[in-house]
C-alpha cells in the first residue's frame, strides 16, 4: 500500500511522482489536442498508443459516482454505484507548442459515460478493429455518428485474424465511401503513425469540403 | 499497516476521495483532459500534500490527465484540487486547443507536419 502521496510532503526526500525528466515537456507547451482510439477489449489500443507515445503509456482513472457514494459506510455496498474505468494514453509532441495526447477508451457501450469528457474536443476518432470481434463496433460507429464526431477505421491486423478484402470489411461495417478504412499493425509505429495521419488527412477533407461548400 | 486497522475502509481506497478534495464533491466545470496545467507558485509546507506534488510536478507544463495518472488520482478528484490552486492562482491552466465542428485548417497542417517527422 503507498500512502507516499498522502503522507510525504514534496521535498522531504520521499520519491515525489511525476515525469522523468525525459518525459516532461517542454517549457513552452502552450496547447494541447487529443484523438481518442475507441474499439473493444483486447483490440490493441493500448499497444497502438504505446507505438506512438514519446512516453510510456500512463493510465487516468475516470470514476463515475452518485451522491452519497465514497461516505457510505456499510460493509459491503462499497461501489455499488460507482464505476471506474482506466483509460490509457500517450502523447506525441507535434511541435514546441503543441502536444496530441491519444486516449483509449472502451467501445462498449456500459463505457460511454465516459465519452461525453472524453470526445470534447477531440480532433476526432480512430476505430480499431479485430476482424474476429467486428459486432463491438457497430454500435461505436453508429454512436460516433450520432455525436458528429469524425473517424476513421484502423483494422488491427492480427496474424490468426481472418483476413477479409476491405469492400467487404466496409459493407460489414456499413461505412460510408468517403470514411478512410485502413490495415494497421498496433505493434508498428510507422504503421500507426500513418492510420493516425489517414484521420488528419480526413479531417483535412471535410474542412476544405466545408471551406467550399 | 491495514491488519491491525480495521476499519471499514476499503484495502484499494484507504483514504476517501472527499477528504483529498477538501469536501468538494462537485465536478468543477472547465478541465479537460488534457488542459495543461503548469505552476505559477512554488509548494508552500502548509499546502496539502498533493496540491503540493502537483505544483512540484508541473514545473514544467503536464496535462491534467498526466497529473491525475502521476498521481493515482481519478480526474474528478484532480480537478478538484487543480480548481482551488487556479482560485489561489498558484496555478495556470491552460484550456487546449478548441474544435468546433471541425478543427481548423492550420491546426491540421501542423499536426499533419508533425506526424509525418515521427
Amino acid at each position: 500500500m503507498d500512502y507516499a502521496s498522502s503522507d510525504a510532503p514534496a521535498g522531504s526526500g520521499a520519491p515525489v511522482p511525476g515525469p522523468r525528466g525525459t518525459d516532461m515537456l517542454l517549457p513552452h507547451s502552450a496547447r494541447g489536442v487529443k484523438v481518442v482510439i475507441v474499439g473493444g477489449f483486447g483490440v490493441g489500443k493500448t499497444t497502438m498508443v504505446g507505438a506512438v507515445s514519446e512516453i510510456p503509456p500512463l493510465t487516468t482513472e475516470e470514476t463515475m459516482t452518485q451522491a452519497g457514494v465514497g461516505i457510505d459506510h456499510n460493509p459491503g455496498a462499497e461501489g455499488k454505484n460507482t464505476t471506474t474505468v482506466a483509460m490509457d494514453f500517450g502523447r506525441i509532441s507535434i511541435n514546441q507548442e503543441l502536444v496530441l495526447y491519444l486516449f483509449g477508451t472502451p467501445g462498449q457501450e456500459r463505457f460511454w459515460f465516459l465519452w461525453n469528457g472524453i470526445f470534447e474536443g477531440a480532433l476526432g476518432a480512430v476505430v480499431l478493429v479485430d476482424t474476429r470481434r467486428i459486432e463491438v463496433c457497430f454500435e461505436v460507429i453508429t454512436r460516433l455518428e450520432d455525436r458528429r464526431v469524425p473517424f476513421v477505421v484502423a483494422v488491427n491486423t492480427f496474424p490468426e485474424a481472418p483476413q477479409y478484402p476491405v469492400e467487404d470489411l466496409r459493407a460489414a461495417l456499413a461505412l460510408g465511401e468517403s470514411v478512410p478504412l485502413v490495415a494497421c499493425d498496433a505493434r508498428d509505429r510507422a504503421s500507426c503513425r500513418d492510420a493516425l495521419l489517414s484521420l488528419m488527412d480526413y479531417l483535412h477533407t471535410l474542412v476544405a469540403a466545408q471551406e467550399t461548400a | 499497516m491495514t491488519s491491525e486497522n480495521p476499519g471499514p475502509w476499503n484495502e484499494g481506497n484507504p483514504v476517501p476521495l472527499y477528504v483529498i478534495t477538501g469536501g468538494s464533491g462537485s465536478s468543477p466545470e472547465g478541465f479537460n483532459l488534457v488542459t495543461l496545467i503548469v505552476a505559477r507558485a512554488a509548494p508552500d509546507p502548509s499546502m496539502q500534500p498533493e496540491q503540493a506534488t502537483i505544483l512540484t510536478m508541473c514545473a514544467y507544463p503536464l496535462s491534467v490527465a498526466e497529473v491525475s495518472a502521476y498521481l493515482s488520482l481519478p480526474f474528478s478528484v484532480v480537478t478538484a484540487l487543480l480548481s482551488q490552486l487556479v482560485e489561489d492562482e498558484r496555478v495556470e491552466a491552460i484550456a487546449p486547443v478548441p474544435v468546433a465542428a471541425y478543427p481548423e485548417r492550420g491546426l491540421l497542417e501542423a499536426v499533419i507536419h508533425g506526424l509525418r517527422k515521427l
